[in-house]
């Protein structure tokens, strides 16, 4: 781990990370304007109805950013600045990254979790030595703990019925879930082409892998819109809508995200810029792609199977 | 080093990968917003100097006591412990620079506009974040006021920077050292901060998590925190503890890693017990994921989880008792002296003991309902923070200035400044013990007569202690503008490390171009 190798690169001086964190700036910034002059009734200030241009700004500099930034690694690491040492810090970095990124889809998954185990049942009612919780007496009579939960403790106290319908899991998640599966398969395949030298097949299933993603995606759109126009299942649906949207959600943020980056390595692919030896990119991507869909698994049994 | 030579001017610090240059900004952010917090702070004593409502409606006094710990915690300790890690560890394990130099500098300026956006709320309609810095739901959510986004979206900027920051640090222990540096030979303040790093690597996306939820049912109808909707607001508690509680270990262990150098060096001895110093961080840093609901004892929870979160806390006391136990160990027969760092530091061993003795009381499930909410807690935490994390911080200052700066501080004023400030400290923050006890409460403007002797301490000592770091202040700018002559490459007699034995004072901008050979 601690062998001689040829100098560490430290980059000169850059004007991304500052660039980056204007960027960042004016996209929270323009957000937080945004979601007031929109969703709130107190008027945020001097910038808030430019909230939403100020936003889109400060996405326009991290695009601008990004793009840079990465050119710049591409473009040093194309010029052999890169020792294997630095490779190396590459691949701790996207390790460590995954591994924040499994965390923040943890807190979601463990918030699912806590409802379902714990908070339901305590609203429910059940107590202690046949108890019944007291705040389920008092404050939610009629409320009873099923999961799915379509009527919320709200809406039992008003005697309402159940105003929408949950996802079933066998129709288009499952689809959804064997084209995710087999785009990590397909990806395995255009991964082993890149170690056998084989490039006709490394680009072709990079690309199949690529549009699987964006199948995926298309779907995943379908059945939000199936969910709103059909099921009225939306986002303010008690806490099945919450869980549901938001796990779904970030997690299809982040199929997108693989996406683009699948996009990116299939055309630097045709450049011909990985090598058996060299191609850290290549794994990062399949990384981050095995990674999403993992939490999909995680997804299909727990959001929609269970 | 004949080629030393470095951008000037304002673009060296904008747009720097160098690791010093980013060290030093993170030190100098950390000590603006310690004395921003501190400003809060003494507003809060203020008030609390007298009894009934003297200069703040009640609103503004929760929002002081607000921004006062956000500040405290993710603008001062936080950035304070970065800033050293970035001077110290590519010294310490003879790297050229951090692994990841360019993203090392995204981390830091992410930082100033991330507390321009909180601090910014403080001149929102409707005030700045006012419910307390544990943003607890409902409170956060359907009470908070309309400057709550912004503030969220300001806890989701110091996450990115601290996830970056951490990735940094582990990418660089684990993959920079000089060859024959193996892991158990790493100095502890590396082993203390690489553990750190794993710890926000984890918590981190988790406080991101509870503030996208908080924005959700905020404004876009999630009812995450919400009975209503099926939610819990118990469980944003829940949440929130699980950073919390591995947070508040983020915010002391670079401070172990401190003592374990400041020790051994004016003690002229080796650390005593090295590798159960580390087995003893690690196991903290693994006791700190599990034990995070006994924040919540008075909150409802069944028995069998209230016994299970008092025992487990508990057990951290043993790990912690390992490392005061080597501290003084290390002391043990040693030829002592007490340089200003070394006053610090054994004050940080003395004191932090004090504080992590009133965490056990806190622990016991039983008596923490009585103690819950009270002065008592506020009492334990700025003894683990203050004298802890702060004292750490001042500690190392002093230690490793004459390294960064090249010349020697004034001892007289330093040990002024030590003792100015270990007086203040007690004053302020013992009688809150009392206070506590006798039943005050925690984030109210107005108290009982019966509490008024105590406050009066309090606040006599809090604006000791304000005022007292402008003393601090004084011998930096002292220093790094020649102070009381050249420091020696070695800087102290008992130094240890590559930082001290293989470069000169003060360090060259590019250090360990060539990795040092580590027997």
């Amino acid at each position: 781990m601690t062998e001689k190798t040829t100098k560490y690169y430290v980059p000169e001086q850059s004007k991304l990370p500052f660039i980056g964190s204007v960027g960042l700036f004016l996209t929270v910034f323009g957000a937080g304007n945004f979601i007031h002059n929109t969703t709130d009734v107190v008027t945020p200030g001097p910038f808030g109805s430019m909230g939403g241009w100020i936003m889109t700004a400060g996405i326009a500099v991290l695009i601008y950013m990004m793009w840079s930034w990465w050119s710049a690694t591409i473009r040093e690491s194309m010029n052999g600045l890169y020792s294997h040492q630095m490779d190396r810090s590459f691949r701790y970095g996207m390790l460590w990254f995954i591994t924040s990124e499994v965390m923040f889809f943890a807190a979601f998954f463990g918030a699912l979790w806590y409802i379902r185990t714990f908070a339901l049942p305590w609203l429910g009612g059940e107590g202690v030595d046949g108890h019944k919780a007291m705040t389920s007496v008092i404050e939610w009579p009629g409320f009873q703990a099923l999961w799915p939960l379509t009527i919320t403790p709200e809406e039992a106290k008003q005697g309402l019925k159940a105003s929408f319908e949950t996802m079933g899991a066998w129709g288009l998640p499952a689809i959804n879930t064997a084209i995710l599966l087999t785009s990590s398969w397909t990806l395995t395949i255009a991964h082993h082409a890149l170690i056998e030298k084989n490039r006709p097949t490394l680009i072709l299933f990079t690309w199949i892998t690529a549009a699987l993603g964006i199948i995926f995606l298309g779907l995943q759109a379908l059945e939000y819109v199936h969910a709103y126009q059909d099921l009225g299942l939306t986002l303010g649906s008690g806490i099945y809508g919450s869980t549901f949207f938001m796990l779904t959600g970030f997690h299809g943020l982040h199929v997108t995200v693989g996406t683009i980056f699948l996009i990116i390595l299939s055309i630097r692919c045709s450049k011909g810029h990985f090598t058996p030896e060299n191609h850290f990119a290549y794994e990062a991507g399949a990384w981050y792609w095995h990674f999403v869909d993992v939490v999909w698994v995680f997804l299909f049994i727990f959001v929609y199977a269970l | 080093m004949a080629h030393d030579h470095h951008p000037t001017g304002l673009s060296r610090w904008l747009f720097t990968t160098n690791h010093k240059d980013i060290g030093t900004m993170y030190l100098w952010f950390s000590f603006i917003m310690f004395l921003i917090g501190g400003l809060m702070a003494l507003g809060i004593r203020l008030e609390l100097f007298q009894p009934g409502l003297q200069f703040w409606d009640p609103n503004f006094f929760n929002t002081l006591t607000t921004m006062h710990g956000l500040i405290m915690v993710f603008g001062a300790v936080m950035p304070a412990f970065v800033g050293l890690a970035n001077w110290l560890i590519p010294m310490q394990i003879g790297a050229p620079d951090m692994a990841l130099p360019r993203m090392n500098n995204w981390s830091f300026w992410i930082l100033p506009f991330a507390f321009g956006l909180l601090l910014s709320s403080l001149f929102m309609e409707g005030g700045a974040p006012n419910f307390g810095w544990t943003f607890y739901a409902p409170l956060s959510t359907k009470f908070g006021p309309p400057s709550t986004d912004f503030f969220i979206f300001g806890v989701h900027l110091m996450g990115i920077s601290s996830i970056m920051g951490a990735i940094n640090v582990i990418v660089t222990v684990f993959n920079m050292r000089a060859p024959g540096m193996t892991l158990m030979k790493m100095p502890m303040f590396v082993w203390t901060w690489v553990i750190t790093a794993f710890l926000l690597i984890m918590v981190m996306p988790v406080l991101a998590g509870a503030v996208t939820m908080m924005l959700t049912d905020r404004h876009f109808g999630t009812s995450f925190f919400d009975a209503a909707g099926g939610g819990d607001p118990v469980m944003f508690q829940h949440i929130f503890w699980f950073f919390g509680h591995p947070e508040v270990y983020i915010m002391i262990l670079p401070a172990f890693g401190i003592a374990s150098h400041i020790i051994p060096a004016f003690s002229r001895k080796p650390l005593f017990g090295y590798s159960s110093m580390v087995y003893a961080t690690a196991s903290i840093a693994f006791l700190s994921f599990i034990v995070w609901a006994h924040h919540m004892f008075t909150v409802g929870m069944p028995v069998a989880g209230e016994l299970y979160f008092m025992i487990a806390t508990m057990i951290i006391a043993v790990p912690t008792g390992v490392k005061i136990f080597n501290w003084v160990a290390t002391m043990w027969r040693g030829s002592l002296t007490f340089e200003t760092p070394m006053l610090f530091a054994l004050a940080f061993v003395v004191l932090f003991t004090l504080g992590g003795v009133s965490g056990v009381m806190l622990a016991m499930t039983p008596v923490d309902k009585q103690y819950h909410d009270t002065y008592f807690v506020v009492a334990h935490f700025h003894y683990v923070l203050f004298p802890g994390a702060i004292f750490g911080t001042i500690a190392a200052v002093y230690y490793w200035l004459p390294k960064w700066t090249g010349n020697m501080y004034s001892e007289f004023w330093g040990k002024i400044h030590f003792w100015f400030s270990i007086i203040a400290v007690n004053l302020t923050f013992f009688p809150m013990h009392f206070s506590g006890l006798a039943g005050m409460q925690r984030r109210v403007p107005d108290y009982n007569m019966m509490f008024e002797g105590f406050n009066q301490m309090s606040s006599i000592g809090a604006f000791m202690l304000g005022f007292g770091q402008i003393i601090f202040l004084g011998v930096l700018i002292h220093c790094i503008k020649g102070g009381k002559g050249k420091a020696t490459d070695k800087v102290w007699e008992g130094a240890e490390g590559l930082e001290f034995t293989h470069l000169p004072s003060p360090a060259p901008y590019h250090s360990f171009e060539q990795s040092p050979e580590v027997k």
